[in-house]
């Protein structure tokens, strides 16, 4: 770091002596607008910024695609991690080419007083060629695509699928299972209380069994999971990197999700060498000050340890009978001061997690 | 009045001719500040724009310290910020976010749209279709200021004691609606509303001035098919404006209401900070279809003046007509239509109906096509060329280069379905930065060391050019080409700091790489600066015709004179890009030259 430091030290001071030396030049006569030596000077660079060019995309390819994600976690991710590579080919071919014989020529037609450009004004042929090539081959990256597409944005049968809602707040998450019938009951933003944190309807008896969870919710492998999205407040967005899935949260309207996982998180960190790996579901739609760490960690396992886990966790009903329903006042001031504390110890845990 | 205006006048203007017919003796006000020429409006608004990118681009230095060594402390973001948004030279996350939406707001509106468009169609429409100026001086004035207002609000808005609009360049309501969710939604976001309310008026202005120009002012012989590229794009580009921003405005509107008024156009069910809000039935998902519906288009305003200038600079320093003129127009038409229906692809994952993806998948992965004919003609025209590389020309072959760049991956980012897992993240940012952001302020570069003799009557320097553009070039890529990857390790936009992910460490090595390119490049700019302001002064004084050009506005006296022509307006015999035609001594035919005997207008 401090040799970057230096380095841009370095570069600056250079850049000056460069201010100062040509501040003399701007003054003095030229012959020419652009002089010939000038012209040869930076055609020759057009070609060495190009090798220079490359081979800083091959080493940042090379150095960095172990620090790209794991190879995605859900059925549909699969899908989508070979449209990706699919498209890349495609792209990168087009890249290299055309940056290729765009810096060759820059490099190789510079002006000389002997030459005189050919006069070429136009080719209907060459013209039809790169109309139609592109067109060939986009109509293949569309259909491709867009089958990709309808896949996974299919509708799925709810009682298929584990029904889970994830709620969005400033700046926390919390998730909730259908419960024994499957169903997330009815909401209203109205009913917002300490015991009461989703607004749910109590009177909704698909809401009694329903249960909350913060800090971390589990998933089974390879059951699909339909999630049904809510914003308490400003727009939030549920990513799940790993799983290649990501759905905004809208206050006023429900979206959904869906999608199968394929591998428990145990197997990722074997996958991954990593024995502190964990799945993690992120707020990706700027939502405030603590955007940067609105987090909540998943784990995917069997599903006989879904079950014992989901099992210890209390239902709707039991909470709001366990302790007395008083409404919520509490200023931002507060929230805020709440919010500063956890990031400050979850960055001492993370402090001491590296020593 | 007499004597003030002597003492302006500087270039030794010749008082004998009568061109003037609006004024006979402009004081100095009316001169150089509540001007109504086009020469001395596209100045102001370069010179304005210039002030506001510098301040945008000292703004992305800051935020790149603090994404590369995030929670050090920078005496220079204490100084620059103050104890209460940088204590102890620690940025605060509400600044970060400040900054980061007051740089893309700043960069996107007031340089690359008001800046480029502002200057260069200003500059050239008059000149380069032979007329004596814009069709309303006096709204062409106005244009300028309610720009020059604008900009003054947004500047303003930096200063208040709860900061400035920081719900991104986007402003997404309800986060941009409620003071309660960010502080930077109070007065900051206010000021954001009426800022960028004038500064519609201004583009408005503007575009429909530069529309009826080119429409019902172009010289004697000056048809459509012999309008240079750049006066094409800049026509397309108004229209684009004209039809666009007042979606934005409209937009702008419903949200100052719902934020003053109690309405709920894009507000429903809000629970925040304690309390339930009446607001319901709203929806933030309609400010977004407003919002993209300039959005997309918005893109295309700061692009295709970039281009423009591109095709015009490349053709003239190439020695060679732009190949293909009529696929030119015939992209910038196609470009121009498919922008309007494109926008829903900024909105994939908002939970918007699936066949309506689709559809946006498919005009938006169309526009692919018009910019491919685009890059491939400029290529073509390259080869067999005889480049002269002067620094515009150096700019133009670099817009070329980042225009395929950052293309490409929007290939990626159109497939609804890799949307998914990529939207929001950096590898948005770094698409459009190189495909937007590079392209567009390349163009504007290109332009400006290109008309510099045009505007000021003085060339800038070669070798501090040079200088600008290879270490520019070199930063844009070193910032925007690794990007790409943090991008795909999965990291957000917007995030203050990657440490709260565990996932996310391996990235910081990278953060650091861009960091130190971003201070690289920022630092080059001061060599343009110099270059610029010096030049403006002691620059060595122009030549007529310094690239040997074939448009018109080289055949006006380099003299600043309203009503740009003495005399009567040149007539105009072919098109402008009659470069290295055989049969000619010299390699290029102005357009006010007549077609010798026997000769054939081609293209």
């Amino acid at each position: 770091m401090i040799y970057i430091v230096i380095l841009i030290g370095i570069l600056a001071f250079w850049q000056l002596i460069k201010v100062y030396e040509y501040a003399t030049i701007i003054n003095g006569s030229e012959e020419e607008t652009v002089t010939e030596s000038d012209t040869r000077f930076n055609a020759k660079m057009m070609m060495v910024f190009c090798v220079a060019f490359f081979v800083f995309c091959i080493w940042n390819f090379w150095m960095y695609q172990d620090s790209l994600l794991p190879p995605s976690a859900s059925e549909y991710g699969k899908a989508l991690d070979t449209l990706f590579n699919f498209n890349m080919i495609i792209i990168g071919f087009v890249f290299f080419i055309v940056n290729a014989v765009l810096f060759y020529f820059a490099s190789k037609y510079y002006y000389r007083k002997e030459n005189k450009a050919t006069f070429f004004a136009h080719s209907s042929k060459l013209e039809m060629i790169w109309t139609i090539v592109p067109a060939i081959v986009l109509t293949v990256i569309i259909i491709y695509g867009l089958k990709v597409w309808n896949n996974i944005t299919a509708p799925v049968n709810p009682n298929e699928t584990i029904q889970m809602e994830l709620y969005a707040q400033q700046f926390a998450w919390t998730a909730r299972y259908g419960g024994k019938d499957n169903t997330l009951g009815k909401s209203n933003y109205r009913l917002i209380t300490d015991n009461n944190p989703l607004a749910l309807v109590v009177e909704d008896p698909n809401n009694g069994d329903d249960k909350l969870v913060k800090g971390e919710f589990h998933i089974p492998i390879g059951k699909m999971v339909q999630f049904k999205l809510r914003s308490r407040d400003v727009i939030h967005s549920a990513f799940m990197p790993h799983f290649s899935a990501q759905m905004n949260c809208v206050p006023g309207m429900e979206t959904e999700m869906h999608f199968v996982p394929i591998y428990t998180t145990i197997q990722m960190r074997e996958m991954t060498k990593n024995p502190k790996f964990n799945y993690i579901l992120l707020c990706n739609k700027i939502c405030g000050a603590a955007h940067y760490n609105m987090q909540m960690d998943i784990i995917v396992e069997s599903e006989e340890d879904y079950n014992k886990w989901l099992a210890t966790k209390k239902t709707f009903a039991e909470t709001m009978s366990a302790t007395p329903d008083e409404p919520k006042v509490e200023s931002v001031k507060e929230e805020m001061k709440k919010y500063t504390a956890i990031t400050a110890t979850v960055e001492e845990v993370k402090v001491e997690e590296k020593k | 009045m007499d004597h003030a205006h002597d003492t302006h006048t500087h270039e030794g203007h010749d008082h004998g001719h009568d061109v003037h017919t609006h004024h006979d003796e402009p004081g100095f006000w009316t001169k150089h500040i509540f001007s109504e020429d086009h020469k001395v409006i596209s100045r102001q608004f370069l010179i304005t724009a210039i002030f506001m990118g510098v301040l945008a681009m000292m703004m992305s230095v800051f935020f790149r310290l603090q994404l590369a060594w995030p929670g050090q402390s920078f005496p220079i973001l204490n100084y620059f910020l103050g104890d209460k948004w940088a204590p102890g030279g620690v940025m605060s996350p509400d600044m970060y976010l400040a900054l980061v939406t007051i740089h893309g707001t700043i960069m996107v509106f007031f340089v690359l749209t008001g800046g480029l468009s502002g200057t260069f169609s200003n500059l050239l429409i008059p000149l380069q279709v032979g007329a004596r100026d814009m069709a309303s001086g006096f709204l062409n004035m106005l244009s300028y200021w309610f720009f020059f207002i604008s900009s003054v609000i947004m500047f303003a808005s930096l200063f208040i004691e709860d900061g400035p609009a920081s719900a991104g360049w986007t402003i997404y309501p309800p986060l941009s609606a409620l003071p309660q969710a960010i502080p930077g939604s109070g007065l900051g976001m206010t000021l954001w509303l009426v800022s960028m309310s004038l500064f519609v008026v201004s583009s408005l202005l503007g575009s429909l001035n530069y529309i009826v120009t080119v429409i019902n002012l172009r010289t004697k012989g000056m048809t459509f098919t012999r309008l240079p590229l750049t006066v094409w794009a800049f026509l397309v580009t108004a229209i684009l404006g004209v039809l666009s921003f007042p979606v934005l405005f409209s937009a702008v509107l419903l949200l100052i209401f719902d934020r003053s008024f109690g309405t709920s156009f894009y507000l429903s069910d809000i629970f925040i900070s304690g309390q339930a809000l009446e607001q319901t039935g709203g929806s933030p998902i309609l400010f977004q279809h407003l919002f993209w519906f300039l959005g997309h288009p918005e893109v295309y305003i700061v692009l295709l003046p970039a281009l423009g200038i591109t095709s015009e600079i490349i053709a003239t320093m190439s020695r060679k007509p732009i190949f293909g003129y009529r696929a030119m127009i015939g992209s910038i038409l196609a470009i121009a239509f498919l922008s309007f229906i494109v926008w829903g692809h900024h909105m994939f994952i908002t939970g918007m109906n699936p066949f309506l993806g689709s559809v946006f998948v498919f005009t938006t992965l169309l526009i692919a096509i018009p910019s491919a004919v685009k890059a491939f003609n400029y290529i073509t025209t390259l080869w067999k060329g005889n480049l002269i590389m002067s620094p515009a020309m150096l700019f133009a072959i670099g817009l070329v280069s980042t225009f395929v760049t950052g293309g490409v991956t929007g290939i990626i980012l159109a497939d609804s379905a890799l949307d998914i897992p990529l939207h929001d993240t950096y590898f948005v940012v770094a698409h459009f930065h190189i495909v937007m952001g590079a392209s567009a302020i390349f163009g504007m570069f290109a332009g400006v060391y290109h008309w510099f003799p045009r505007m000021f009557g003085r060339m800038m320097s070669n070798k501090l050019g040079y200088v600008h553009f290879w270490i520019t070039f070199i930063a844009v890529y070193g910032v925007f080409f690794p990007m790409h990857f943090i991008g795909l390790s999965g990291v957000p936009r917007r995030y203050y700091s990657n440490e709260a992910f565990a996932l996310f460490d391996n990235t910081h090595e990278l953060n650091v790489i861009i960091t130190g390119f971003a201070v690289l490049g920022a630092i080059a700019q001061v060599v343009f600066l110099f270059n610029f302001f010096f030049s403006i002064y002691k620059g060595k004084r122009a030549t007529q015709n310094p690239w040997k050009s074939n448009t018109l506005e080289w055949t006006a006296p380099i003299e600043h004179l309203h009503g740009n022509w003495p005399g009567s307006l040149p007539e105009v015999y072919r098109w402008p890009y009659d470069y290295s035609k055989p049969g000619k001594d010299e390699d290029f035919v102005p357009q006010n030259v007549p077609l010798s005997a026997g000769e054939v207008e081609n293209h």
